[in-house]
């Protein structure tokens, strides 16, 4: 193995048995903002030590290591396909060692190789840049919050909502609401307003590339990120959906252009185990510095 | 705090109610998609799985071969069980299953059948695969693992003191409703 196949098994592993700080951060805030002696306290509580634990053991965060997103920021004449090579075969080491679980599903069959690697697994979105450095940066999003995801398609009759960023606002805060717990919170919001339906989600995923506590260069959307953080934590939904102060850790949100005839609000969800690493690369693969 | 040791009979789970904390040991059989569908579309569990008085646990762990070749569970958190809606109620009944454990609740069909047959359902903290991992002592048996995949099989565990909240009761009460009608009040006066 030579160096970039060391980074990025070491990658795999770092995303899947470490939280990034941030995040740690603001679960451990939640952890003392929940009342002493509840339900929601104990939860926040396992979740921490959960996080101590797979830290110490060098194990899984949680055992549904889930779909497997690389973002690379590349120069000019990268090697794309020789680095999917490499991807690939790191990602197929990491799942024999039981740093990701047998995840994969063929659609058509339901058989599962045990490799992790067909079609749209693992998933890998090159953007190159002017500048002479590799950034990888790696999301392991687990099925239970994906599940919850939502996409609405404005106007929204039902919800009263509008094209504009009331309207907006009320679509999000829907997507909270039916979320409850399922999608193990307290969780952090990736969300896209406009876009087609594929970009659309494309885009609420990219927010997660974010730190929690940056904000929003857009004054808007600043104000809509917090506005919707402070509301869903009004709501009484809580850790897991047990109640509690807590529902959300975070609120990060983008707009894109859209058609004239489309107005997506795209929701993603995105657990507490916040799988979120990256890696600038030396020129020899190697590992130069962690990015979260 | 309750422990709940398997077998576990009808007058214990009656006895529980919803926000009680449950600290289960015994055994339990992980029984996912896979396992819920094969049973509806009428198929036979193999001999060992023995659901009755039993704990069903929806759960697709990471298990690996340690040197000796002995099974070793790294990470076993609860899977979402909504959707398993639509067979549980039927599992529940056929199957004399006495609590079933998961993540996210499950919908009136299932409540129904806890309330019939004395049934409750226990969430696990979701994506606490390292603590309830460390609460299982072993694994004892595996059945349908070539036929469903690793995640998928059903793995007999062995637990000890696996941390639980009963979040529907064998009276009809759940606390995801509860909860969902509660922040639905609450959202309703922000809009």
């Amino acid at each position: 193995m030579n160096g970039l196949h060391e980074s990025l098994l070491e990658l795999i592993r770092h995303t899947s048995a470490e939280i990034p700080d941030d995040v740690q951060q603001a679960i451990l805030t939640s952890l003392e903002n929940e009342k002493k002696g509840t339900i929601a306290e104990a939860t926040m509580r396992i979740i921490d030590q959960n996080i101590a634990l797979a830290k110490r053991k060098s194990q899984p965060i949680c055992q549904d290591t889930g779909s497997i997103i690389f973002y690379v920021d590349c120069p000019v004449g990268f090697d794309q396909i020789a680095f999917t090579d490499v991807a690939c075969a790191m990602v197929r080491e990491a799942t024999k060692k039981g740093y990701l679980r047998q995840n994969s599903v063929d659609s058509l069959t339901g058989k599962n190789d045990g490799t992790n690697l067909g079609p749209g697994s693992p998933t890998i979105h090159f953007h190159q840049h002017r500048a002479e450095d590799t950034q990888v940066r790696l999301v392991l999003k687990g099925g239970g919050c994906e599940n919850v995801g939502a996409q609405y398609s404005l106007p929204d009759e039902a919800l009263h909502a509008n094209r504009d960023l009331d309207g907006c606002r009320k679509a999000i805060l829907d997507a909270v609401l039916q979320a409850q717990g399922k999608g193990c919170g307290p969780g952090v919001l990736g969300v896209c307003i406009g876009g087609d339906r594929a970009t659309g989600y494309e885009f609420s995923k990219q927010q997660f590339l974010r730190l929690l506590p940056d904000r929003n260069p857009v004054p808007e959307l600043d104000r809509l990120e917090q506005d919707i953080l402070k509301t869903a934590n009004e709501l009484g939904i809580g850790p897991m959906g047990f109640g509690g102060t807590t529902t959300l850790l975070g609120v990060k949100i983008c707009a894109v252009n859209r058609l004239p005839a489309s107005f997506f609000v795209s929701v993603s969800y995105m657990c507490w185990a916040f799988r979120r690493q990256g890696v600038s690369l030396a020129p020899d693969g190697g590992i130069e510095k962690w990015l979260y | 705090m309750i422990s709940l040791q398997t077998p576990v009979s009808e007058e214990q789970i009656r006895a529980l109610k919803v926000g009680d904390t449950v600290e289960v040991s015994g055994t339990v059989f992980t029984g996912r998609d896979a396992m819920h569908k094969y049973l509806h579309d009428g198929g036979q569990l193999p001999a060992g799985v023995l659901l009755r008085g039993g704990v069903l646990y929806h759960c697709g762990p990471v298990v690996i071969k340690d040197p000796s070749g002995a099974w070793k569970v790294t990470a076993a958190g609860p899977t979402t069980s909504t959707r398993e809606e639509p067979y549980q109620w039927q599992i529940i009944r056929d199957h004399g299953v006495r609590a079933v454990i998961g993540k996210g609740g499950m919908g009136d069909r299932t409540i129904e059948a806890c309330k019939q047959h004395g049934c409750v359902y226990l969430h696990a903290v979701g994506g606490a695969a390292q603590v309830l991992a460390e609460r299982i002592r072993r694994v004892k048996n595996v059945y349908f693992l070539e036929k469903f995949g690793s995640p998928e099989a059903i793995w007999e565990l062995e637990v000890e003191n696996f941390p639980v909240l009963v979040t529907i009761d064998a009276h009809g009460n759940s606390l995801h409703k509860e909860i969902f009608a509660r922040s639905q009040t609450e959202l309703a006066k922000r809009l």
